[in-house]
């Protein structure tokens, strides 16, 4: 019992420890902020390809978002890095987690935002476009409020998977707060730091799954 | 020239000549020629599956037509050129299942186009929506949503949106299909009072007692053809094909 308690909740190297786990929390909430509203436009973008009526853009659409569903993020990620290179496309850690991001994420909010374009009845836009609103102001002001509304539980949930996907950028070097946590870890010899970055990544989560859940309930009902 | 003089040499409000429309092999639309006069009610019946839908969506060309060639007011409708966007604003149109936008207060609905299509600043297109539901006996319920409507009172809001507008038509596609019983006569009563100030009307619908109150002609449309045309009474009395006499036959002591 002692030894589980100093060696997973020792409270004195979590004190050491915090200071560089928030540097890496701060880079962890950094990545989510430039990954997620890029993974929020690319994925809207995709899907409106995706529902287009013309048929090679429909197509692609469909390719791309299936492609990098299918690749493992990591498997990505360290493409990008470490595989680029080879084709003397060298990138920082920071620029190859945000590209491999934005394709991965893009392509699990196209795949939502195509299911809320497609939850919002014909008639609506027929509607729109009857009283002469152009094809984009009935998408703005018609149909995107309503698709949206529609997936939201599912759009946070994304981002959820988002910020706890955001502990790969710590195989490319990138000092987010699984990475700083580790590296403490292998400086003490000890997983209290780990333990101090699952309950910083619980505490940042658990709010958000609630409130989905509630969401959930209220749109069930 | 006085009014009178004027409105005599104008144009008649809606022209069809020669309107053409297929889905696939299916010959929907078989050349369609109608003129709607302005301050006319025309009224149009056929079975199902006759084209009376795509008729009326092919005039405002939320259907593309394959043939013919629509004018409103003498503007070209169908063409190359035609702004599309500003012709329909000119042409209100109801649907049988309303397509209010739920996420927009009664109010709102009727104000979007007023502001995204015609520019009006907020407060001249809520002054104008808010007359607009008035005329429609629903101002005070601006600030619903449509879910707190009852369908009626969502036809009347889709009614007040189009009518917002200020169109030259409107056009009808059975707009009291979906309603229950109870709730058809306030909609329809709206409808007699557009009639009565003026608005020129294209209404697709089976109420036979409105056609008989309301109506200027009754057209007769079955397998993309106008088949009959005439005054509710020749129609409804002494229909003279036999279509339209086995059609009425199926909807006699309804109306
Ligand atoms: N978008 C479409 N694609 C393919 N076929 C269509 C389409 N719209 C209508 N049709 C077909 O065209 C024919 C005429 O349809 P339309 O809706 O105009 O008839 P209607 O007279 O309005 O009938 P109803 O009284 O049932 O409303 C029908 O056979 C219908 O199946
Ligand atoms: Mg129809």
């Amino acid at each position: 019992m002692e030894a589980i308690l100093t060696q997973f909740f020792n409270v004195e190297i979590m004190v050491k420890a915090l200071p560089l786990v928030l540097q890496g929390l701060g880079i962890t909430l950094l990545i989510c902020v430039v990954v997620i509203p890029l993974g929020l436009v690319g994925g809207l973008l995709a899907a409106l390809a995706a529902v287009s009526r013309n048929r090679a853009v429909r197509w692609s659409a469909i390719a791309l978002v299936d492609l990098f569903r299918a690749v493992p993020p990591l498997v990505l990620l360290i493409f990008i890095y470490a595989g680029l290179p080879f084709a003397g496309l060298s990138l920082s850690p920071f620029a190859a987690v945000a590209i491999g991001f934005f394709l991965n994420n893009s392509a699990y909010f196209a795949e939502i935002f195509r299911a809320g374009l497609l939850s919002v009845h014909k008639g609506q836009a027929e509607a729109a476009r009857s009283t002469g609103l152009t094809q984009n102001q009935t998408l703005i002001h018609v149909v995107l409020p309503q698709a949206t509304r529609n997936v939201l539980p599912d759009l946070m949930s994304n981002v959820v998977e988002v910020i706890k996907l955001t502990s790969l950028a710590s195989v490319v070097s990138l000092g987010e707060m699984l990475h700083a946590a580790g590296l403490v870890r292998s400086l003490t010899y000890n997983a209290s730091p780990l333990v101090l970055a699952a309950g910083i990544y619980l505490a940042m989560l658990w709010p958000l799954v609630r409130l989905i859940s509630r969401f959930e309930r209220r749109i069930a009902s | 020239m006085t009014q009178a003089a004027q409105e005599a040499v104008a144009p008649p409000t809606l022209v069809v000549r020669g309107l053409r429309k297929s889905f696939g092999s299916e010959e929907v639309l078989q050349g369609i020629d109608l003129t709607v006069a302005r301050r006319e009610l025309v009224f149009v019946l056929g079975p199902s599956g006759s084209g009376k839908s795509t008729m009326l969506r092919c005039c405002n060309r939320l259907e593309e037509p394959d043939a013919g060639e629509i004018t409103l007011e003498g503007d070209p409708v169908t063409g190359p050129k035609v702004d599309v966007n500003q012709l329909r604003r000119r042409m209100g149109m109801v649907f049988q299942a309303f397509n209010l936008y739920p996420h927009l207060s009664a109010l709102s609905n009727v104000t979007l186009a007023l502001r995204k299509v015609r520019g009006l600043p907020r407060p001249e297109a809520e002054a104008m929506g808010l007359t607009a539901l008035d005329r429609v006996g629903l101002k005070a319920k601006a600030a619903s949503y449509p879910a707190h409507l009852s369908g009626g009172q969502q036809q009347r809001v889709a009614i007040a949106r189009a009518l917002a507008l200020e169109p030259s038509v409107m056009l009808f596609d059975e707009p009291t299909s979906a309603l229950d019983p109870e709730l058809v006569g306030d909609v329809l009563a709206v409808m007699q009072d557009m009639k009565a100030q003026g608005m020129t009307m294209l209404v697709v619908s089976h109420e036979m007692k409105f056609a008989r109150d309301a109506a200027d002609r009754v057209i007769f449309m079955d397998a993309g053809r106008i088949v009959e045309q005439g005054t509710p009474e020749q129609i409804f009395e002494t229909p003279h094909h036999e279509r339209t006499q086995t059609f009425l036959a199926r909807f006699s002591g309804r109306g």
